[in-house]
């Protein structure tokens, strides 16, 4: 049984990777899982220089899910690649680097900074609906992504995934804006903005008023916007969006995903995403798949 | 620090909405030190995030550990039917706990903040004698509960929001009043009782060691959903906080921002 899968001429061991910013730099995670059973592991978002982040509280649960503001915190890309880097590169796993910023200029210094070190791809972060310049506001209009996408490209020396936003009227146009301006892949989807309100203090639930809504509720959101992206590009697509179980990852390889992430699980079990890469080799091995890769884009039209 | 399947060992009530759980864990209870906690896991499907409930109690001896808490939600309260002989799904021990120092010592504790200053009391009796340490427990009314536990131990004050049991005001009122004595002080508690036990540390000019909450995630330190604000850049953070489940929950008063 042949688990492996590749992305832009990168090959991961399985299809299952870590979603960005549930996982940090792994360095907590590998306490209680094995990093070398993972496909890849995406680190949290990294700037060119440290981000406090946004005010506390930053999570709440919600129906089957959760939502967060996290504000993109981060150490700044020195830090990163003096500590961060080197821990990841010890297991053997493909790491890949998810990148974030202000502004155009931003995002291509951390790109660049990146162009000599030890990273397999980068992903780069359009998307987050949790700071107030940069993230979605690159994410949401179909020029400015291929504008981002092609001056990244410019200067990356790794190959490039474009995270895009749900929280667009049609996914398709950012999928092929994407693809236009380059990107070697894209992933998606990062979380959909949401909101929550106590009612008996009758304040907003996060200090941010809104945040990102991630868990199995948006799943079959992520499976749809999948099935549409993966068809509109001929770019491999990363699927994610509420995988719990190896089913979940499976269908979202049968909607066109080449590869999965597994996030929001992380929290409700730290050994999620090894057990989903186990899942699937046990459901390919019993249905008589000799690659895994067969599962891509299968399901019946 | 594991994810396990432990069983529920005993259950008490100990006063309207307070449970007092049991349970058998040899590994955590070993390693288990004050102002650490446990991250309880929920069964219903619809709650995907633990709970993060601090330690109160451990027999090592027996592989046993103790968590009291308070239902304050649909989460606590499924936690709160859990029966002995039921499994509970805990990540744990999580945070860093208390350093237990030379001195006498001044425990105050406030509401839900109370059950871990047992744990800390019993351990700090391996060094101080019963006139050598303090307790000072902050309730909402006469509903007390572990006050009685704590004798064996320390000299226990009591103050009530409503006065209904001991001082009539907050527990600084009664550390004031009492004019206790202390060269530690060990506290934890809702976040106004923090600020007040930190300002009044602080001028007294007595270290004191605080015990944060904020709502968490992963509880291992990756996901930056509890941070607090810090004095100072953060080694691992690079910026001005800490994490709170993996770097706290217990920082010197001077290291932190209470907002």
């Amino acid at each position: 049984m042949n688990m492996k899968v590749t992305i832009a001429g990168v090959e991961l061991k399985n299809p299952v990777m870590t979603a960005s910013g549930t996982f940090g730099s792994g360095a907590e995670y590998a306490q209680l899982t094995d990093l070398n059973k993972l496909g890849a592991v995406v680190t949290k978002g990294v700037a060119n220089v440290p981000w406090p982040g946004n005010a506390t509280p930053r999570i709440a649960e919600t129906y089957g899910g959760m939502l967060n503001a996290i504000g993109l915190q981060n150490p700044g890309i020195d830090l990163f690649v003096k500590r961060d880097l080197p821990f990841l590169r010890q297991f053997d796993t493909k790491v890949i680097v998810n990148v974030c910023g202000h502004t155009t200029e931003e995002y291509l210094e951390v790109v660049e900074r990146l162009a000599g070190e030890p990273a397999d791809l980068l992903e780069i972060n359009i998307s987050c609906p949790n700071v107030k310049e940069g993230g979605i506001a690159f994410g949401q209009d179909p020029k400015a992504v291929e504008a981002i996408t092609r001056e990244v490209k410019r200067v990356a020396k790794q190959p490039i995934i474009m995270k895009l936003s749900p929280n667009v009227t049609d996914i398709t146009v950012m999928a092929k804006a994407a693809e236009a301006g380059g990107a070697d892949a894209i992933s998606l989807i990062n979380t959909l903005t949401g909101m929550k309100i106590d009612i008996h203090k009758r304040s907003f639930a996060l200090a941010n008023k809104t945040g990102g809504l991630s868990g199995p509720a948006i799943k079959p959101i992520a499976v749809r916007m999948v099935y549409q992206a993966s068809h509109a590009v001929q770019i491999p697509v990363i699927g994610m969006g509420g995988i719990m179980t190896w089913e979940d990852a499976c269908e979202f390889m049968l909607a066109g995903a080449t590869a999965v992430s597994v996030g929001t699980a992380n929290f409700v079990n730290p050994n999620a995403a090894v057990e989903i890469a186990e899942g699937l080799e046990q459901y390919a091995k019993e249905l008589g798949i000799s690659e895994i890769r067969e599962l891509i884009g299968a399901v019946k039209e | 620090m594991k994810k396990t399947n432990v069983i529920v060992t005993g259950k008490s009530y100990l006063a309207p909405g307070i449970i007092s759980l049991w349970i058998k864990e040899e590994e955590m209870a070993k390693e288990a030190k004050p102002g650490q906690f446990l991250s309880i896991y929920c069964r219903d499907k619809s709650r995907l995030l633990p709970r993060p409930i601090s330690i109160c109690d451990v027999d090592p001896e027996n592989g046993v550990l103790r968590v009291v808490f308070r239902i304050a939600g649909a989460g606590t309260e499924e936690l709160s039917k859990a029966a002995i002989g039921d499994l509970l799904s805990v990540l744990g021990p999580l945070g860093n706990g208390y350093d237990l120092r030379e001195g006498c010592a001044l425990l105050i504790g406030g509401g839900i903040g109370i059950p871990p200053m047992l744990f800390l009391a019993k351990e700090l009796s391996k060094e101080l004698t019963k006139e050598q340490m303090t307790v000072v427990l902050g309730y909402r009314d006469q509903n007390l509960f572990l006050a009685k536990e704590f004798e064996a131990f320390a000299e226990v004050v009591i103050a009530t929001d409503d006065g209904s049991v001991g001082i009539h005001g907050t527990v600084i009122d009664a550390v004031v009043s009492n004019e206790i004595f202390a060269e530690q002080v060990y506290a934890c508690g809702p976040t106004p009782m923090l600020r007040g036990v930190k300002t009044f540390a602080e001028k007294a000019k007595i270290p004191a060691q605080i015990s944060l909450e904020e709502h968490m995630a992963c509880g291992i330190g990756a996901c930056l959903a509890c941070v607090c604000q810090s004095n100072e850049v953060d080694t691992h953070t690079n910026v001005k906080n800490k994490r709170i489940c993996k770097d706290g929950p217990v920082f010197d008063s001077e290291e932190v921002i209470l907002a």
